[in-house]
């Protein structure tokens, strides 16, 4: 059936479209990929949002009844900071990914191809940005469930939303960049932790900063988790949100002005 | 023999102080497969990378189809397909939407990808697991899908690293057959293999590297012929009746003893006949081997012949199906 001489193959004639354009589909192809895989690791899912629930649970009636946050029920205080944890630890699996892709040789593959160098890091971190919408819609009903009282409007929680989502991408390139740098799954994982509970634990997530020794105190209220926590809390809780949402925002794109570059750079030399 | 479709001079790559690639110079003619054979470490890998563009080298020229990899890399990705010991798919996808997102991935127009990648599945015989995810496939069907997967864009160069390492010997031959399969459609095709009878197989032409250096090179039947095409290993009491053994038999071929110390492996020419040539020659000097077997040369025996030292990393035989290689260049005492 097939000719003895068939001629050689020719590469396959490739559309044109722009750099960016491509950059921009390639970016979405690597995204469905691993939005996919997501929906056939459920437990990943499942597990990602176990703890912070137990977090909800654990806050809410076993400590709640002795934290005291004047002016505010604590249910209410409480639920920005849960909302934060959940997308700072939430972003270890754009490193966990990222390493796994490593350790598999798929990322070989992907450099072996004519796609766009950035779509890799860009394709996972927008996948992630997914997720965390995702589990925080998730830890919204939960909270509401526990309840948790919205002191403001729908608008405003769409903006708290977006800061968390912003916020859970900063955290997204940290941890890309530790993904790239252990190259194993399991140390970035036990890499991050170290570094999430540094930023979540000393901050204002659960109980107020002013309880806190000094040198602690002025670390908790200037750090990432801390304004991102207070920028969400002003959106839900009310109160005047500018210093604390710019703050947050400022924090954020620090992050990434300096992690972004570093990421890619490891992404360069990787595999 | 056509033109050049891949050429390289002087490659040299460092890994800090391990030299991996240390001036290496070859040719692939068109249409033809190269067998890169080597033990694990010689920097069999490292060539492969830095032909697919994954890594710069620190000194020296390469061309794939004229277009300089380091200088031109996006232009070399679009010619070449490739395909890698670690089965590079992903295991959460099925394993047709792996061959898909590939050829988005490798800018190929929509409207073709669906019935190229049905092609392919077809092909590989993974028809019937097209619409399963891949981590329930065996090793065998992840390495067709990953060889698959390089051939989406009809790449005219395909690289092959290790395409069997840690195959069963079915999953091997099926691979093996589509791979001659390639070649029969004009691909130009870089193999690396730990494994004699693979590139002896497959490749026209083989280059022997050790230590990221080439120590032989020539056609598969050369190589071979050099060799002798059979080993007859005759396993004897102990290493004084090993080196009696080793002055009779050396009339019949090159004989040396092994590492055990009392088993001597006789390179001959025809397995059969010299076999009751080897009983009748310890029969007349009075030695009685403890056993006697015959085998096809390996990877083992070329490098002792051609270095006069074994390969250093020895790890299990390179005929067995187990073989995994460790990423990095570390490399055992000889």
């Amino acid at each position: 059936m097939t000719a003895a001489t068939a001629p050689a193959p020719v590469a396959l004639a490739y559309p044109h479209r722009s750099k960016a354009a491509w950059a921009v589909a390639d970016a979405l192809a690597v995204a469905k990929r691993n939005v996919i895989a997501m929906t056939r690791t459920p437990q990943v899912l499942v597990f990602s949002t176990v703890q912070p629930i137990i977090f909800v649970m654990m806050f809410r009636y076993v400590f709640g009844g002795s934290i005291h946050v004047a002016g505010v029920r604590y249910v209410d205080y409480l639920m920005a900071g849960i909302f934060v944890q959940t997308v700072a630890f939430g972003s270890t699996n754009t490193g966990v990914g990222l390493a796994e892709d490593l350790q598999k040789g798929l990322i070989e593959r992907f450099r072996s191809l004519a796609m766009a160098r950035s779509a890799v890091l860009a394709g996972r971190t927008l996948a992630d940005a997914l997720r965390n919408l995702f589990v925080i819609v998730l830890m919204i009903a939960v909270g509401f469930g526990v309840g948790f009282h919205l002191h403001t409007n729908v608008v405003e929680l769409i903006a708290a939303v977006a800061m968390l989502l912003l916020f859970g991408f900063a955290m997204s390139w940290v941890m890309a960049t530790i993904g790239l740098l252990t190259k194993n799954s399991e140390a970035a994982q036990a890499a991050s932790f170290p570094l999430l509970a540094l930023l979540v634990f000393a901050s204002n997530a659960f109980v107020s900063t002013k309880a806190m020794p000094a040198p602690l105190r002025a670390y908790a209220n200037h750090q990432p988790v801390s304004a991102a926590v207070s920028a969400v809390r002003a959106l839900v809780l009310g109160g005047p949100t500018t210093s604390d949402v710019l703050t947050s925002i400022a924090w954020c794109a620090g992050i990434i002005a300096v992690f972004a570059p570093l990421a890619v750079a490891r992404y360069r030399q990787a595999a | 023999m056509g033109e050049s479709v891949i050429s390289v001079e002087g490659l040299v790559k460092h890994f800090g102080s391990v030299v991996a690639v240390d001036g290496v110079d070859f040719e692939v003619p068109s249409g033809t497969v190269l067998g890169l054979l080597g033990p694990n470490g010689a920097g069999k890998t490292t060539i492969v990378r830095i032909l697919t563009t994954i890594l710069r080298p620190d000194a020296g020229r390469a061309t794939v189809l004229g277009l300089d990899v380091v200088r031109d890399p996006e232009a070399v990705r679009r010619s070449i397909g490739l395909a890698g010991q670690y089965a590079a798919v992903d295991e959460n996808l099925t394993g047709r939407e792996n061959l898909r997102m590939v050829g988005q991935l490798s800018h190929q127009h929509r409207s073709v990808i669906p019935a190229r990648a049905d092609e392919l599945l077809e092909r590989f015989g993974l028809t019937n697991a097209a619409n399963r995810p891949v981590r329930t496939y065996s090793g065998g069907m992840r390495r067709r899908l990953d060889l698959a997967a390089a051939l989406v864009h009809r790449p005219p160069v395909l690289f092959l690293d290790e395409p069997t390492t840690g195959l069963d010997p079915s999953g091997r031959s099926d691979l093996w057959a589509i791979i001659e399969q390639l070649v029969g459609d004009g691909t130009t095709v870089l193999l690396t293999t730990q494994y004699l009878e693979e590139a002896d197989r497959l490749a026209d032409n083989i280059i022997v590297i050790d230590d990221g250096k080439i120590i032989a090179e020539g056609a598969a039947a050369q190589l071979k012929a050099g060799l002798g095409n059979t080993i007859v290993d005759v396993e004897m009491l102990d290493g004084a009746d090993a080196r009696a053994a080793v002055a009779r038999l050396g009339q019949l071929g090159p004989a040396t003893v092994l590492d055990d110390g009392r088993t001597v492996a006789v390179r001959v020419s025809e397995g059969g006949r010299s076999i009751l040539e080897v009983v009748r020659s310890l029969d007349a000097a009075g030695l009685a081997p403890e056993s006697l077997a015959i085998r096809e040369p390996t990877l083992d025996d070329v490098f002792l012949q051609l270095t006069g030292h074994k390969v250093a990393d020895s790890g299990p035989e390179p005929s067995t199906a187990d073989a995994v290689e460790p990423a990095g260049y570390k490399r055992g005492a000889a």
